[in-house]
């Protein structure tokens, strides 16, 4: 009989990532008509728990302490461990943030379990709980099943709507955890200024900038500075996300004179990111796969392209523009800033 | 100054711009014609052993290590290309390097071999390698190297990496939103699982291709069989996405037609 574990680390209240882990630990929970427990851990988890108090865990578990507030791996995989063997669950289940990547298969490899991340999809038929994950830079998906146990999981943000209950009052059981003295602190975070700042998780919309931006334009000139203020200008005034192929981000860090505010965090596919947006419309994109998987968890998808033929379109794009995106942005600018 | 003793894990991943099609293997899934396929080596380790091969040439002593676990003819055919880049000492590994291998097996297969380098030494250790591999993709393999080898300082989605006036390692990881999370490490042992970094591919160099040459193809013969699978790991199907977005192209329109479509389209929650 399997036994469900909800992990997560907490700083205040569980994220809106945490909370989609959640509702996809209960929901399995539910198919395979077993128990959920929650497992937290941070500088005071009481606050997050009476958050979910009422989402059904037979159990709340919590490993509490200054230490324990620092995303470090030391101190997070000890308290994971401790969590989960307090807990005896055979599936773990926590949010795919980068406190849980960080530490999953390393906790698995201590409790003599196995880890998969990125997972995509959960489900349970005849009482065996399957995943789905991404394989080859989200090229191909894979569903599978283990025989090892305690199976731990990182699920993705999106796949699941965000637990929403009544907070409460909950009886959590402090787990005790010494871990080994850290020799690593977390000294700050460094960030972009707010309004510099492109990237944007939570944004409705992904706008992906191609290196066609930074070529010679129909009158024989580059406008690099030109292209800069649209798409800045657009993103400050659709508060979207900005992506980027990866041949734009390259010609930013060979020298060339591109875009000065893309950085390899930028990039979508390939070896960026896949990142999860209602919406996505790309710009001067060029490309086939492996590019366009960049697009993989794009709802509606449009793109403007004086290429018709373009491979982040045809086949891939609900709407394809044939046009100049700098005259088409130029004018969303002035309609966006009424 | 410290003298690092750098070991960079990486393998090999196909040629991205290759068309991948899944397969049924007798071993379960695999690519189909995976030996045909060009390949080279993962994106972000090799990020991670040029971001090595950069941080041993300032710190004069330091000595930086491959170990790669793929298929002998595979490594052989990147090791053409990448001896050129930078110096480093090859540990190979023969065995699979494909996506659906288990990387909890093949992490124990590549702590083997660390743990096999004549006169490593755990204060001067950094563990180098790419934080997902652009096969598997799961960020797994590092971190549980790190374990078996007892490495609980850990940093993935590495961008940056600087030595501090008193040795103290001052490292970049990525975290949400576009931003970097700043830690100070005292000092090696450390294991760090690199994105991009901040340096370009380093151009082909003759000399270092001609240095590296002389232990890399003893390497390659003398690679240990590394008995690599997916034990406990079945999977039900493995397929590429149906792509059929029936697109519609317009044409002709004029750009304020066309703005005035794309904003009611971005502003329609």
């Amino acid at each position: 009989m399997e036994t469900i574990l909800f992990l997560s680390p907490s700083e205040g209240a569980l994220t809106k990532n945490a909370l989609e882990a959640l509702a996809t630990a209960k929901q399995l929970a539910d198919s395979l008509g077993t128990t959920l427990s929650v497992g937290l851990w941070g500088d005071a988890p009481q606050a997050a728990a009476d958050g979910i108090a009422s989402c059904g865990a037979t159990k709340f578990l919590a490993v509490a302490g200054a230490e324990f507030s620092q995303p470090r791996y030391a101190t997070d995989a000890a308290a994971s461990e401790a969590l989960c063997r307090a807990s005896g669950a055979t599936i773990i289940i926590g949010p795919s943030c980068s406190r849980w990547n960080r530490v999953l298969a390393g906790v698995a490899h201590r409790l003599g379990g196995r880890a998969d991340s990125h997972v995509t999809g959960l489900s349970a038929t005849d009482g065996a709980p399957a995943i789905a994950r991404w394989y080859y830079r989200q090229r191909m998906e894979g569903i599978l099943t283990r025989t090892q146990r305690p199976w731990v999981l990182a699920v993705e943000s999106g796949i699941a709507p965000a637990w929403d209950g009544a907070p409460g009052t909950a009886a959590v059981e402090p787990v005790a955890c010494a871990p080994a003295g850290a020799r690593s602190n977390v000294t700050g975070i460094e960030a972009p200024a707010a309004d510099q700042q492109t990237i944007r998780p939570d944004a409705e919309l992904l706008f992906v900038t191609g290196a066609g931006w930074t070529k010679k334009q129909p009158d024989g000139q580059v406008k690099t500075e030109g292209a800069q203020k649209l798409i800045l200008d657009f993103l400050r005034l659709s508060r979207a996300s900005l992506g980027s192929t990866k041949s734009l981000v390259d010609l930013h860090g060979e020298g060339v004179a591109t875009l000065t505010f893309l950085n390899h965090m930028n990039q979508v596919g390939q070896t960026g990111s896949t990142p999860r947006h209602a919406k996505g419309l790309s710009t001067c994109c060029h490309g086939e796969e492996p590019h366009t998987v960049g697009w993989r968890f794009i709802g509606e998808r449009r793109a403007i392209s004086l290429d018709a033929g373009c491979g982040w379109a045809r086949g891939k794009a609900d709407v394809l523009y044939v046009a100049d995106a700098f005259a088409v942005m130029e004018k969303v600018n002035a309609l966006l800033a009424g | 100054m410290p003298e690092y003793q750098i070991v960079v894990c990486g393998s090999i991943v196909p040629d991205p711009l290759q068309t991948l099609e899944p397969i049924s293997g007798p071993t379960g899934p695999a690519l189909k014609n995976e030996m045909m396929l060009p390949a080279w080596l993962d994106p972000w380790a090799g990020h991670a052993l040029f971001e090595a091969a950069n941080l041993a040439s300032k710190n004069p002593g330091s000595k930086v290590w491959l170990v790669a676990l793929g298929p002998k003819a595979k490594l052989q055919q990147v090791m053409m290309t990448l001896a050129q880049k930078v110096p480093f000492e090859l540990v190979a590994l023969d065995g699979p390097a494909g996506g659906f291998t288990d990387a909890s097996e093949t992490a124990a297969a590549l702590a083997e071999a660390i743990q096999a380098i004549p006169g490593l030494d755990r204060s001067r250790l950094l563990v180098f390698g790419g934080w997902e591999s652009a096969s598997r993709g799961a960020g797994a393999t590092m971190q549980i190297v790190g374990e078996i080898l007892g490495i609980t300082d850990q940093f993935q989605g590495v961008d940056e990496i600087v030595i501090e006036a008193g040795g103290a390692l001052r490292i970049l990881e990525r975290i949400e939103g576009g931003r970097h999370q700043v830690s100070l490490c005292d000092a090696p042992p450390a294991l760090l699982g690199w994105a991009t970094g901040n340096l370009p591919e380093p151009r082909n160099n003759p000399q270092v291709g001609m240095a590296n040459m002389r232990t890399i193809m003893p390497a390659l013969q003398k690679a240990k069989p590394a008995k690599v699978g997916a034990d406990g790991l079945t999977f039900s199907s493995v397929a590429v996405p149906k792509q059929a977005r029936d697109t519609k192209i317009v044409k002709d329109l004029p750009a304020d037609q066309i703005a005035a479509e794309i904003v009611e389209w971005i502003t329609n929650k």
